[in-house]
């Protein structure tokens, strides 16, 4: 098929939002129960790792969706020459942030998943549980770990959100190419506040 | 008159042919008011001697309407894509350093070739065909309007400096840049250009095509003609959004 990567980049654009990006807000969104006390926490994350069907919600809605999003990111990431630095537009620095944050993801989030997930899988871990995190986030090079890899999840969200507008064809105007520039702003703010707060509660 | 004599120095990159290493070369000239980079490597070719008094040989570079239309002496004049025709001695800073848009092939010194963009409105079909085997009349009428929205678009030049600012044009993608897809965006839009509108939406949906824009949206700060091409790229993007589902479910609807 001749319109391959074209169609390839669609679907890395559609999958980054759908599930990809509406998972995060809702794992960010669970994670915020830990502000409530740990019994709060414990039972949310106890809900959501018991969902009926949950290996195939896992498999369909995070796994495959996100490794598909990851590594053809990567290749997206390598196959552009950066210029920032000549070129120092606004959007042009948000495009080398994209790709910055995108291929610290990948490792931000193996790390992470191989530490909660992947523990309870093989068994080392009954359940990934207040404890589990507030061991993790103990160590102060792991916190600051955690919080650049929420700030940069959530960047790459909100400012993967803009170029969906525009990649689908919904924001055309200069004007209202700003506007979703303003709103995917608050949504970077108002994500990035749940995510850090959910993280201190585990200090 | 009376005060010291101004001068103006330039550091240009050159080289010989296509693969032979580049090097630098700076050159002192008399300032002259109102000088532009063309009337200054005009002086250069006159004398070519370095600022060490070395005799070399003349810049080589490509010009024409030195009124900002024909798109032919773009280069990177303090390390951004312009016309060098443009390009006032008196706003730019000191030295002032010019480099070949080596986005393209470097043919020599300051000159590229710009083909891949013509080969690239090729492979979208950038034309409204009208050839035939009878006379077909007059198309339809095109309201004034949209004749005005349109002339914006055609202002392009093909002079390459969107492709040049371009992150997604480089040699490890086949991206075709920017400016032909505007072009896409302009012949859709004409009345019997629209005839064919799907035959350009599909071939920009082909490698190296829409999907490879990264929007950086370098290209619309960069144009010099100041075409909207990031708006036109959008609106590709929702042509080709509605092409892709007729394509792909079968439509009785392909054109207009």
């Amino acid at each position: 098929m001749d319109n391959r990567e074209f169609l390839m980049r669609r679907l890395h654009s559609l999958l980054g939002i759908i599930p990809v990006g509406l998972f995060l807000t809702q794992h960010l969104i669970v994670n915020h129960f830990a502000t409530q006390g740990e019994a709060s926490f414990n039972k949310a994350s106890h809900f959501m790792a018991n969902l009926p069907f949950v290996i195939f919600l896992e498999i369909f809605v995070i796994y495959l969706p996100l490794m598909y999003h990851a590594f053809y990111g990567v290749y997206i990431a390598f196959t552009s020459k950066h210029n920032p630095g000549k070129y120092s537009y606004m959007r042009n620095i948000l495009f080398v942030a994209q790709r910055y944050t995108g291929v610290f993801l990948v490792i931000f989030i193996a790390w992470h998943v191989f530490e909660t997930r992947f523990q309870v899988a093989i068994g080392n871990a009954a359940e990934a549980d207040f404890n589990m995190m507030e061991n993790i986030l103990s160590n102060p090079l792991m916190l600051a770990f955690y919080i650049v890899g929420v700030l940069a999840a959530t960047f790459h969200l909100a400012n993967g959100f803009w170029s969906f507008l525009v990649t689908w064809g919904i924001t055309q105007s200069e004007k209202s190419q700003r506007m979703a520039s303003y709103f995917t702003l608050l949504v970077f703010v108002v994500l990035s506040i749940i995510g850090i707060r959910a993280l201190f509660a585990f200090v | 008159m009376g005060e010291a004599a101004k001068t103006v120095i330039f550091e240009i990159e050159r080289r010989n042919s296509t693969d032979e290493a580049p090097y630098f070369e700076k050159f002192e000239l008399p300032y002259r008011l109102n000088m532009n980079v063309i009337s200054a490597l005009m002086e250069i070719r006159r004398n070519p001697v370095t600022m060490d008094g070395k005799k070399t040989t003349p810049v080589t570079w490509d010009m024409n309407c030195l009124e900002e239309v024909c798109g032919a002496c773009s280069m990177v004049i303090n390390g951004k894509a312009r016309q060098s025709c443009t390009a006032l001695v008196d706003q730019l800073e000191q030295p002032i350093r010019l480099q070949p848009m080596k986005t393209f092939p470097v043919v020599r010194d300051l000159i590229v070739d710009r083909s891949r963009m013509f080969d690239s409105l090729k492979k979208v079909k950038a034309w409204v065909p009208i050839d035939g085997t009878h006379d077909l009349g007059d198309g339809p009428r095109m309201p004034e309007r949209k004749r005005q929205w349109a002339y914006e678009l055609s202002k392009c030049m093909t002079c390459g400096v969107c492709l040049e600012a371009c992150p997604n044009v480089n040699d490890k993608s086949d991206f075709i840049g920017p400016a032909p897809l505007s072009q896409v965006r302009l012949m859709n839009a004409h009345p019997t250009g629209s005839m064919t509108r799907d035959e350009r939406l599909n071939a920009i949906m082909g490698d190296g095509g829409l999907g490879s824009c990264g929007n950086s949206q370098n290209c619309v700060e960069s144009c010099p003609k100041g075409i909207p091409l990031t708006t036109s790229i959008a609106a590709l993007n929702r042509d080709t959004t509605v092409q892709m589902f007729r394509n792909f479910f079968g439509s009785d609807r392909m054109v207009d």
